[in-house]
């Protein structure tokens, strides 16, 4: 091989002394080695590598990074250019990213960060519970001084024939098994439960997406949401049976509303960062917002699992009023609980 | 090519790079993924679900069938919907912070601030994904479904879910609705494999010495050229590149194209890197010496 830096009489350029072939040829060792442990590390994790290599990754990470500056100030290769900073880029969000074990981060998911997000966005929540309330008590009073009303409110392929023309027996015979008997005769509880989660998530989901609309969509749902509730319990309360319905609503009610109203309040939140932003800008609130408000949403999600076991399990094979109401307000105090009471904090 | 089509070129290409300064203090300089290869990469994963999809509906009701219990179905229920929603949360929360399909097209999410990507953000911005994959089909869906709907209503709606489904079109940093509420960005996260150093390595034989004068007529940008063309090794490019060269410098064809060009473009990287050295960059032919 010749040397690199051979005599060029023709031309009056002499090779320079400092030569970014001889760059290369010094440190090529630290990238490939470099290369090396982050394949490793991005196919199985740090538990694969020995505490000898994780001590060299940093030390490799920041030859990489000081090799990619003096490249960039030297080099005209662009293939050495394009390879060092795609390994920088790696290197960082790995050398970066990874500072808890996935373990640990759900621990501290449960612990602090589900219950704090969920403080956080308090005032939502109680605005997003009104709009509720609100919803139910203007269909209720509509539809208990004039029964037609309830057609406007509620769809008849979702009411299953209760409605302000149905006999009480039959009303009664709807609340002892419930939604179960008009959704399909065949299939059994857990299938219901199943059914009862997923559209619920995807009704959150939306409206908590629908948030950033400034919360208007958000919060037209949730009123939507009330309007069929209150529009039921007064079809309920006119024949007399209002108690029984609270019952058989309350059993899983108190854990599935609370989840709706939670999934309004994080999109409420996200909606009024983008209109009342603060002191930050418009986009750094949307984030900081969103970030919440997703924490939020991974709770209400798993709310509603347990709404959908609720429902589908507990109010079928539970049909005593009294034990419904116990077990409905036990939720809610679980949740309440969870969620308000304090504790230290010391998210790290 | 003018310099005012190089110029503009270079300014696009500039325009996608955002600024990323590590705490070491050097800018990683990432560059935003285009939103054709986003489009690509949702495409992959769409299909990838479906097809995962398929599969295990075919199990379950296999299943069903050989147990006769209802057991499959609500498995079914159930798998579709994780399926659904967290495939894109599962594998972004992943080291690679990148979807299959963003995988194969090289691309990957990262946090806007530069910090580390939370699992809250990863949550945001798929969660919202929900909403702008399926409102306009809901749209359209409800406009089907009802007929007492007007078709300027339901054209309305499509195009405001569509404006929302679209976002990321009407903004520079190629955001999505998602994207903006997480506070995040997709960048191209590409693996470069090191090719080999071609300035380096015995010279061919027959090497040529070009002067000065023939060196100066070319900047960094033709190198880099050149330095593509000789790496892609396709005998056509690099007889055409070999004759604009010898036109321009005014040289008879009188050697075997390769080693006209690994001559040519050693003696200008070897130049341009010397005057770099000096702080003299320059970008094109164009560029002043």
């Amino acid at each position: 091989m010749q040397p690199e830096t051979s005599p060029a009489p023709m031309s009056s350029i002499a090779a320079p002394a400092f030569s970014t072939s001889r760059f290369r040829a010094e440190r090529e060792a630290d990238w490939i080695a470099f290369d090396f442990l982050l394949t490793r590390l991005e196919k199985k994790g740090a538990a694969a590598l020995t505490s000898d290599e994780l001590l060299q990754l940093p030390l490799l990470y920041r030859a990489t990074l000081s090799s990619l500056s003096i490249a960039r100030a030297t080099s005209l290769d662009k293939a050495l250019l394009d390879h060092l900073e795609a390994l920088s880029i790696r290197g960082y969000f790995l050398v970066y990213g990874v500072r808890e074990t996935r373990l640990s981060r759900i621990r501290r998911f449960f612990l602090y960060d589900w219950p704090a997000a969920v403080r956080s966005v308090w005032k939502e929540t109680i605005v997003i519970a009104l709009i509720i309330i609100l919803g139910a008590l203007t269909s209720w009073s509509l539809v208990a001084h004039q029964p037609e009303w309830y057609f406007n409110f509620v769809p008849e392929e979702m009411a299953g024939g209760r409605d302000p023309r149905a006999s009480v027996e039959f009303l009664q015979s709807t609340l002892g098994h419930g939604k179960a008997a008009a959704v399909d005769q065949e299939s059994g509880l857990h299938v219901f439960a199943t059914y009862l989660f997923t559209h619920n998530s995807q009704v959150s989901i939306l409206s908590f997406a629908l948030g950033f609309a400034f919360g208007v969509p958000t919060m037209m749902l949730e009123y939507y949401q009330g309007i069929g509730l209150g529009a039921m319990l007064a079809v309920f309360t006119n024949k007399g049976l209002g108690f029984d319905f609270g019952g058989w609503l309350f059993i899983h009610g108190t854990t599935e509303l609370f989840a709706a109203a939670l999934s309004g309040a994080a999109g409420l939140r996200i909606g009024t960062a983008v209109v009342f932003p603060g002191a930050r800008g418009r986009l750094e609130a949307a984030s900081h917002a969103g970030r919440t408000a997703g924490k939020v949403m991974v709770g209400v999600i798993l709310m509603l699992l347990v709404a959908g076991l609720l429902e589908g399990f507990g109010r079928q094979l539970i049909t005593d009023t009294l034990l419904r109401y116990g077990i409905g307000t036990l939720m809610l105090l679980f949740w309440l609980a969870y969620y308000y009471v304090p504790r230290r904090e010391d998210v790290t | 090519m003018t310099a005012a089509t190089n110029a503009r070129l270079r300014s696009a290409k500039a325009k996608k790079i955002r600024e990323f300064i590590t705490p070491e203090g050097v800018d990683l300089e990432l560059k935003i993924a285009s939103s054709g290869l986003r489009l690509g990469a949702l495409i992959v994963d769409l299909t990838l679900i479906s097809l995962l999809l398929f599969a295990f509906l075919l199990l379950m009701a296999w299943i069903g069938f050989a147990s006769r219990s209802d057991l499959a179905e609500v498995v079914w229920m159930l798998g579709a919907f994780v399926l659904r929603t967290f495939w894109f949360i599962g594998f972004e929360l992943g080291q690679r912070a990148a979807t299959p399909g963003k995988r194969l097209m090289g691309i990957r999410v990262v946090a806007r601030d530069g910090g580390r990507l939370t699992a809250d953000a990863v949550v945001a911005r798929n969660l919202i994904r929900e909403l702008e994959l399926f409102l306009p089909l809901m749209m359209i869906g409800n406009g089907m479904s009802e007929d007492a709907v007007s078709g300027w209503t339901v054209l309305a709606g499509v195009l405001w879910s569509l404006t929302l489904s679209l976002f990321l079109l009407f903004n520079r940093d190629r955001m999505r609705m998602g994207d903006l509420i997480a506070g995040t960005w997709v960048v191209m996260a590409q693996r470069v494999k090191l090719d080999a150093d071609i300035a380096t390595g015995g010279d061919p034989a027959g090497a040529m010495q070009f002067s000065e004068a023939e060196l100066s007529v070319y900047g960094i940008f033709e190198l880099q050229e050149l330095e593509r063309v000789l790496r892609g090794r396709d005998a056509r490019a690099m007889r055409e590149v070999a004759d604009t060269i010898r036109g321009k410098i005014g040289r008879p064809v009188a050697e075997e194209d390769d080693v006209f060009l690994l001559s040519y473009y050693r003696q200008l990287k070897a130049r341009l890197e010397r005057k770099l050295l000096f702080g003299k960059r320059r970008e094109d032919k164009y560029a002043s010496d």
